[in-house]
């Protein structure tokens, strides 16, 4: 499963992708292995605003990841 | 029709195209948006997008537009990548019967474009570099038309 992170959140991590293999169970299991590994990232995470995407789907509240294979963690939007 | 662009765009030549041919839309409404530099604050605009995602989600807003404003057609082109003082970052043009809704409708999807639309946008300067989110007056934009 692919992990992707836009925005700030890539620049706190140092990374924008990476491939988890076997796929967390959950987004909840997802955010924990993130935060156990980079604290200031699990904390970013969980920010005001920040949204997540499950294969492309702007999810609410947790989730299985059961057959997903990409989840984009997404901060504050703004264009134009 | 919804277009992301990395190259830098020309409007005049885009809305010549989305206006010509028109024989029932007695309207077309435009806005051009140009990164600022603000006296030198502002050397260089890093607009990240999400491809794949970013496209379908302002196509489905730019629905909701047509829908609710009774649009004949609209046309959203978007820079990303990095962008220069002075080079347009956005146009969007807007198709009616009559005048009113192409300018509401104009209005209403550059509030959406502003602080909902899955972009993000790193204002680089002197100073270094920082993540612009939507500001408060833009929160208060887009609010006007819930």
């Amino acid at each position: 499963m692919r992990v992707l992170l836009f925005g700030r959140l890539g620049d706190l991590a140092g990374w924008r992708e990476r491939s988890f293999d076997p796929a967390p169970p959950s987004l909840a299991a997802l955010r924990a292995l993130l935060a156990g590994e980079d604290a200031a990232l699990g904390v970013a995470l969980c920010g005001k605003g920040v949204q997540a995407a499950v294969d492309k789907i702007i999810v609410r509240g947790e989730i299985a990841l059961a057959g997903a294979s990409e989840v984009a963690f997404l901060p504050p939007m703004s264009g134009g | 029709m919804i277009r992301l662009s990395i190259q830098p765009f020309e409007p005049g030549a885009e809305l010549a195209a989305f206006c010509a041919g028109r024989t029932e839309s007695g309207a077309v409404a435009s806005f051009v948006g140009i990164a600022r530099a603000d006296a030198g604050q502002t050397t260089a605009l890093e607009l990240e997008a999400y491809p794949g995602f970013t496209e379908v989600e302002i196509a489905r807003f730019a629905e909701a537009a047509i829908a609710r404003f009774s649009l004949h057609d609209v046309l959203i082109v978007h820079r990303h990548g990095s962008i220069a003082p002075g080079e347009p970052i956005v146009l969007v043009a807007t198709a009616a019967a009559h005048r009113r809704e192409a300018f509401d409708a104009c209005d209403y999807l550059m509030d959406y474009l502003k602080s909902r639309a899955p972009f993000w946008k790193k204002e680089h300067g002197p100073d270094g570099a920082r993540w612009v989110e939507p500001t408060a007056r833009d929160l208060d934009d887009i609010a006007r038309w819930d």
